[in-house]
């Protein structure tokens, strides 16, 4: 049903010496925050891991983010101009797709590759289904998605060793074939943890290594310590609340102790929540406005549902990482969790 | 100075800039009186009353009639006709039904018919016109002051209602009907609200600091209509002048030791002035759904209000003007303005020495809640706190983007609504299946949503359009199950 809406015809409005005044609907005043202010700031927010991936992973990292900010921009503004709608590339979401595609996908994939995912995540996840606002899964995760499925061995197998001589442009053009490590996730997934300890020496230097980001992994995943900062202060101004990771967090780590070691309540929590991207998907991706729900308790919800299936995927899946698949079966859920966990009416529990 | 400790509610609320330094400290200033005033005929909360503008003898005014048929209902019966003079506080209009409010003439002057103006809120509306001339301030009333303890409470209660007091914070609910408590009903509090949470309005600020003898004694009258003893008088923090001058009043009325009076800061937050809002802040008790502040033994006035019903016991004297802040950085000199009620917003601003350059919008009322209007030959009512002129700085033009459902709105809303899918709902055409989301009784409409939008969404008028298509689908079904029973 379409809407018509009459206007006044400007002579009827005398304003004052001539100057038409500008008549709007209350209120009359506004926060000064807006939707490009928010995502310009997330944007921000996920710039030091990408700095750091340059000088562990290589200079080439820089080059994939940018080759997938740009075909994410690019795909949004194309489809928008051929589907005669406005062009929104400005308000910073399709640049947010981009950095966190890039950030899902390992360092020594070809430069092709995040162009075929942009696509994906920008065209068939996000356009099609409305625009900003009426996507159902979170659009970076699907184009990562679509990627395992048509190149699962580049997407699994292309991880490069962290470099630790300032050689970062020892990967430039390398592409697949460079292939010279396993993630952490991998290794305890398929040698137990002994192979890990061997492999990325002792616990301790493990818990420092992966928290500032020396491991194997995909781009941006890698260093729990830059992401917290960004999340950290993504909640400091508001912009997201601490439940949705939190508890994705607390789930995660708390279903690894239990469940993740050869007998129960022996598994190891930290290494669960340092590893395999669980801290950016908990910040900067379960928080996804549009995908996830809007109420604290339901985010609370979505966040256990998000832990709970990532331990399940991780200790009894096919994949060794969980995050980014438990995310995308969570993200239809949230209609629902909205509908169960709505505001609470002012008069709610009033004495009748 | 130590802090002071501020209650407020729990629930929503936004912190929008204050922009209250622009008047606060500006003493109240009498305008001289205007080349003729417009009084809307309608003024007040009340029911439609017959429709018929019957003069006192010998024929209506012409174009009333003509009026009248235009806007069926919302008409009172008019005293006066074309070239009578009429002085100031002289009763021009009666109520028709038992809810309304008594009008008076707010100049001395002639009066020249009745005309259709320019209403903020309502488009246009007849209005009776009076024209001021030369000698007609001269001819100003001069009040008596006379003992309010001498009068019995149905006494106080009819000055009241001579007076045509309505609430003066915006809703205009007729002061004398508020007070006509029926039996049966357990009160045992007066809340008198000078929150005045709208950025930018200091009316009721003002008022405080010059008036709080009067805001004190006004009370006491209110209270023995009521029968209670206890008064709190609720006030947002950013005004500590005016708490510091109501204490100082308290303390000196202190030998009556029949009342409690006291006052209880709010913390600074909008909807502090909200009925719901300021209940809940002063007494912790939430009024339920659908019912009235009296069912939780609350009765709320605003201080304004309060004052108007003093002079109107105590002085005889009836709502014939008001003070409204006149303010924004679109105007020439701001300043908290006595004006006459019907006073054209034009001759204000030629009072004030006129507009700037860079004038971007003119809003009658709060910037949260008041309205925009295209032209300045708007008449004031007796519900009007101010007139902002806002200068492009202060002015957000920027057009709307789709919902991002941050769920800011919902952390908004006072109410515990869901705005947000209101607007999607009303976007898509579906406005008429709205009303499972429960807002029709509690959403007043306070612009917290809108307000913390950051996609800049107008959800405050998709609340509206949900409201109209409701009813309208509502009266489209009445009609056709009308249809079948006929058929």
């Amino acid at each position: 049903m379409a809407k018509k809406i009459s206007t006044i015809p400007h002579e009827s409005c005398d304003g004052v010496d001539g100057h038409h005044l500008l008549v709007s609907v209350s209120p009359h005043l506004k926060t000064d925050i807006t939707t490009a202010r928010i995502m310009w700031t997330v944007v921000a927010c996920l710039m030091p891991p990408l700095v750091l991936s340059v000088f562990v992973f290589g200079f080439q990292t820089l080059i994939i983010t940018a080759v997938s900010v740009l075909s994410c921009v690019a795909t949004e503004a194309v489809s928008q101009k051929l589907l005669g709608r406005p062009i929104t590339v400005k308000d910073g979401s399709a640049v947010i797709t981009g950095v966190l595609l890039a950030y899902v996908i390992p360092p020594g994939v070809p430069l092709w590759m995040p162009v075929l995912g942009a696509v994906m995540a920008i065209f068939v996840t996000k356009i099609v289904m409305g625009g900003l606002g009426f996507n159902i899964f979170n659009p970076a995760l699907i184009g990562r998605a679509f990627l395992v499925a048509t190149y699962p061995v580049a997407m699994t197998t292309a991880w490069l060793e962290p470099i630790r001589d300032w050689a970062i442009f020892r990967n430039l053009g390398s592409g697949v074939d460079a292939v010279s490590a396993a993630t952490p996730l991998y290794v305890l997934k398929h040698y137990g943890m002994a192979a890990v300890l061997e492999q990325f020496g002792s616990r301790l230097s493990i818990y420092t290594d992966f928290f500032v980001g020396m491991m194997p992994g995909c781009i941006g995943e890698t260093s729990a310590l830059l992401l917290l900062l960004g999340g950290l202060y993504l909640i400091y101004k508001r912009y997201i609340n601490w439940h949705t990771p939190v508890s994705i967090l607390v789930t995660t780590g708390g279903l690894t102790w239990i469940f993740g070691g050869e007998r129960l309540f022996t598994g190891d929590p930290l290494l669960a929540v340092l590893s395999g991207g669980l801290i950016l998907g908990a910040f900067f991706m379960a928080t996804d406005y549009v995908t996830s729900p809007t109420q604290r308790s339901g985010q609370v919800v979505f966040g256990i549902g998000v832990g709970a299936l990532t331990v399940l995927i991780r200790l009894k899946g096919g994949y060794p990482e969980g995050v980014a698949y438990a995310i995308l079966l969570m993200n239809p859920l949230t209609p629902a969790i909205d509908q169960w966990f709505k505001p609470k009416k002012f008069s709610q529990g009033a004495v009748q | 100075m130590m802090a002071i400790q501020a209650a407020t509610f729990p629930k929503g609320g936004v912190h929008p800039k204050e922009n209250k330094d622009l008047t606060n400290a500006l003493a109240i200033e009498p305008m001289p009186y205007p080349s003729k005033v417009s009084l809307f005929l309608k003024q007040h909360v009340g029911a439609p009353c017959e429709v018929s503008v019957t003069h006192r003898e010998g024929p209506s005014i012409d174009d009333g009639l003509l009026f009248a048929t235009e806007h069926p209902g919302a008409l009172f019966r008019l005293l006066v006709d074309k070239k009578d003079r009429v002085r100031e506080g002289d009763r021009v209009g009666e109520i028709g039904t038992n809810l309304g409010a008594v009008l008076h003439a707010s100049v001395s002057g002639t009066v020249t018919g009745v005309e259709s103006a320019l209403h903020y809120q309502v488009g246009k509306a007849p209005a009776l016109v009076i024209r001021t001339d030369p000698e007609a301030e001269a001819m100003r009333p001069v009040y008596q002051q006379t003992d309010w303890r001498d009068f019995s409470k149905e006494d106080l209660r009819k000055r009241i209602a001579a007076a045509g007091i309505v609430g003066l914070g915006g809703a205009g609910f007729p002061a004398d009907i508020k007070l006509n408590v029926k039996p049966g009903v357990k009160l045992d509090t007066l809340l008198l609200n000078g929150a005045e949470c709208e950025p930018y309005i200091t009316c009721d600020h003002r008022v405080m600091v010059e008036f709080p003898h009067e805001i004190i004694e006004g009370a006491k009258i209110l209270l023995t209509v009521l029968g209670i003893t206890y008064c709190v008088i609720g006030v947002e923090n950013n005004k500590p002048d005016a708490i510091a001058t109501l204490n100082d009043a308290i303390a000196q009325a202190k030998p009556d030791r029949v009342f409690k009076i006291e006052v209880k800061p709010l913390a600074v937050k909008y909807p502090q002035g909200s009925a719901d809002q300021i209940m809940q802040s002063v007494t912790g008790r939430v009024r339920p759904s659908g019912r009235r502040s009296s069912s939780i033994g609350i009765i709320v006035q605003n201080v304004y209000t309060t004052k108007k019903i003093y002079d109107a016991v105590v002085l005889g004297k009836p709502l014939v003007e008001r003070v409204i802040t006149i303010t924004g950085r679109g105007i020439a000199r701001p300043a908290n303005l006595l004006v006459k009620i019907g006073t054209h917003i034009s001759e204000i601003v030629d009072y004030l020495g006129g507009t700037t350059e860079d004038l971007c919008k003119v809003v009658v009322g709060g910037p949260m809640m008041g309205f925009a209007v295209s032209d300045l030959n708007v008449p004031i009512t007796k519900t009007t706190p101010g007139v902002l002129f806002l200068s492009h700085a202060e002015v957000d033009a920027q057009a709307h983007g789709p919902c991002i459902r941050c769920g800011f709105c919902l952390d908004a809303c006072p109410m515990g609504l869901e705005p947000n899918m209101i607007g999607l709902y009303v976007e898509a055409g579906k406005g008429a299946e709205t009303e499972d989301f429960g807002f029709l009784d509690d959403c007043f409409e306070c612009g917290s949503c809108a307000y913390a939008c950051p996609a800049k969404r107008p959800l405050v008028q998709f609340i509206r359009l949900a409201r109209l298509e409701i009813d309208q689908a509502r009266k489209l079904k009445e009609a056709r199950e009308q249809k079948r029973k006929t058929a």
